[in-house]
């Protein structure tokens, strides 16, 4: 059991923006029925079947490692998160599609995620503001989530969808939005890649 | 005509005020958050706005700027406005955000939203100056205490890099463990659902004797290992607090090694000889039922004047020196209470809260400023506290001095109890390790 590999991704986001329900949805098929503050980090597991049906198929761990906390938090919160971020395969940024100001926070949410990655690719951070070509050379593969799409008027859909559209070709980065409570809603589908 | 240009000036000062406060919103309390809201900013600014022309009132009393008639009619206006803007405007909405909160977790059907009482107007100075002043001297003496132990290095426990490496390394085992347990959960249900066992919860007789014959990994053993997952859960939590804590710990430590830190370090000494001062002065007023009658300034001149033998006019120097002292008390407090209501906000308020919180804290700053303006009469002189005592009526000044006094006494003693505990605890804790 335990010999099976490991894959470990990253969940962070803004407060409230439904990483904890994202990730039990994820690993244990339910919607979560009482979402809470999520102190510190909250780890949840899936069994996964990469390449499912083709004779590579291979079973792996994904392991959800949700952070909670704010970009804005003190700089002892930020040290002390930052023992999470070692050996990353794959990180998730998910931000509230009803709330600008946390797609725009993913920004230093990605940049403090990949500046301790402990990988040779060094990521020179400059000072904190974003540069498009740091990404480029990034090795780690971003999946961009925004939720709570079912609160958007239908009217506005469209500009929100163009918008997020931008932010995942600024993190050269797959986009999925959805809702979180009704139903499972995907656009443009695109699993983790081992 | 003086009356039209005084009233221009007054409005001047607000709309900056006003201004300032708008700022300070979005630059500081709301730089991570969106504003949806705009009302949340407006009464917030507009609490500001009003808190600080009472302010800007005195300071004129004492300049003897602008016309007695106007000021004293812009007295009467400001105070009505900021006691309606804090004892209705403030409260529903709070109540009206409280409900909307609510409402969007719980998905009901909306209530009736109407939670406004109606009081008597008669005595709401005085309802207002109560809790104000309560609140004044609980926050006053707690940070009385806090202030020097934050600022003496004396109280630093001693944090090395290998302490924070050690909690860091548990941290990750506990992590791991929670991890490995979870993956175990996750390929028991795996299985059981290939095998079609997951919707074979049985109850019942026939279900215990059903379950005794089948094979042994089955709901009972993960609901034994999904509670130790919980219990690690918790051990994360505490852990990860914890590290938190010793990280601000080795900065202040390095923080105090600065400039800053040793200058900030010998303020501390002194506001410890300040806050002992006060703490003393307060059991003597009330152990001997004493209200001061004379404030600093002119106790100040008498001992110049009397045993000093230095002579002076008195009548100029009492201006000016009251006129440095009252700004220096109204500008520490403002930016003393911004401050805190920023950290405070930080620490608590999350993206569904924010406009609650905010309010809240428009709530306290209005009734901060305004019992503030009440003991402010004390540390001015006779010929200034004449202004505040019409505008405000019959309000038994002294009460609020006593009351102050006996709250402030509780608060200090009651944070030094607490900060001996808490500091006595927490190297106990990391002794452990």
């Amino acid at each position: 059991m335990a010999s099976l590999d490991r894959v470990k991704v990253l969940v962070l986001g803004d407060s409230g923006v439904g990483k904890s329900s994202l990730v039990h949805l994820l690993c244990q098929n339910q919607v979560l029925g009482n979402p809470s503050w999520t102190v510190g980090c909250s780890v949840d597991v899936r069994v996964h079947d990469y390449r499912e049906g083709t004779p590579e198929e291979k079973t792996y761990y994904i392991e959800l490692w949700d952070v909670g906390g704010s970009v804005g938090s003190a700089s002892s919160v930020k040290s002390t998160r930052a023992v999470f971020y070692n050996f990353v395969n794959g990180i998730i940024l998910v931000h509230d599609l009803t709330n600008k100001k946390s797609s725009q926070n993913l920004y230093p949410w990605s940049l403090e995620a990949l500046s301790k990655d402990s990988s040779p690719t060094g990521i020179i951070v400059s000072n904190g503001d974003y540069d498009r070509e740091q990404f480029a050379e990034n090795s780690v593969p971003l999946l961009l989530i925004g939720t709570k799409f079912d609160q958007i008027p239908e009217n506005k859909r469209n500009d929100v969808l163009t918008r997020t559209a931008f932010l995942s070709e600024d993190f050269n980065a797959e986009e999925i939005n959805l809702v979180i409570e009704k139903r499972y809603f995907t656009r443009d589908p695109s699993q983790v890649r081992v | 005509m003086p009356f039209f240009v005084d009233s221009v000036i007054m409005f001047t000062s607000q709309v900056l005020f006003f201004g300032f406060g708008w700022l300070f919103f979005m630059r500081q309390l709301f730089k991570d958050y969106e504003v949806r809201q705009y009302v949340v900013q407006v009464v917030f600014s507009v609490t500001f706005a009003f808190s600080c022309t009472m302010f800007e009132l005195i300071i004129f009393e004492i300049l003897g700027v602008l016309n007695s008639t106007s000021r004293y009619f812009h007295w009467k206006l400001n105070l009505y406005v900021i006691l309606l803007v804090l004892i209705f405007v403030v409260p529903f909405y709070i109540g009206y955000f409280v409900v909307s909160n609510i409402r969007l977790c719980k998905n009901n059907s909306p209530k009736n939203g109407n939670l406004m009482k109606i009081d008597s107007p008669s005595d709401h100075p005085s309802r207002v100056g109560v809790i104000g002043v309560t609140l004044m001297a609980l926050l006053s003496g707690f940070g009385a205490v806090n202030c020097p132990y934050t600022y003496m290095s004396y109280f630093l426990r001693n944090v090395t890099d290998s302490d924070i490496l050690a909690l860091e390394r548990r941290l990750l085992q506990t992590m791991d463990m929670i991890v490995s347990k979870k993956k175990r959960i996750a390929m028991t249900r795996r299985q059981m659902y290939q095998r079609g066992e997951e919707q074979n919860k049985q109850t019942g007789f026939w279900g215990m004797i059903k379950s005794v014959t089948s094979s042994p990994s089955g709901s009972e053993n993960l609901s034994v290992i999904q509670q130790e997952v919980d219990a690690l859960e918790e051990l994360s939590r505490q852990l990860f607090l914890e590290t938190v804590d010793l990280q601000a710990t080795k900065e202040r430590i390095e923080y105090s090694k600065t400039f800053q830190g040793k200058y900030f370090n010998f303020l501390g000494y002194f506001f410890s000889i300040y806050c002992v001062w006060k703490i003393f002065m307060a059991t003597i007023n009330i152990v001997f039922d004493r209200v001061g009658k004379t404030d600093p300034v002119t106790r100040g001149i008498e001992i110049t004047v009397n045993y000093l033998g230095i002579q002076f006019d008195v009548k100029f120097w009492s201006q000016h020196i009251s006129f440095i002292l009252v700004g220096i008390i109204i500008v520490t407090s403002i930016r003393g209470l911004l401050i805190t209501l920023t950290k405070f906000f930080y620490a608590i308020s999350s993206s569904k809260s924010s406009n609650v919180i905010v309010l809240v804290l428009a709530q306290i700053m209005g009734m901060y400023f305004v019992s503030s303006v009440l003991l402010m009469r004390m540390s001015m002189p006779l010929e200034y506290r004449t202004i505040v005592t019409e505008v405000l009526g019959e309000l038994q000044f002294n009460f609020y001095h006593r009351w102050f006094d006996v709250i402030f006494l509780v608060s200090a003693l009651s944070s030094i109890l607490f900060l001996y505990l808490a500091h006595k605890q927490a190297p106990e804790k990391h002794m452990t390790l």
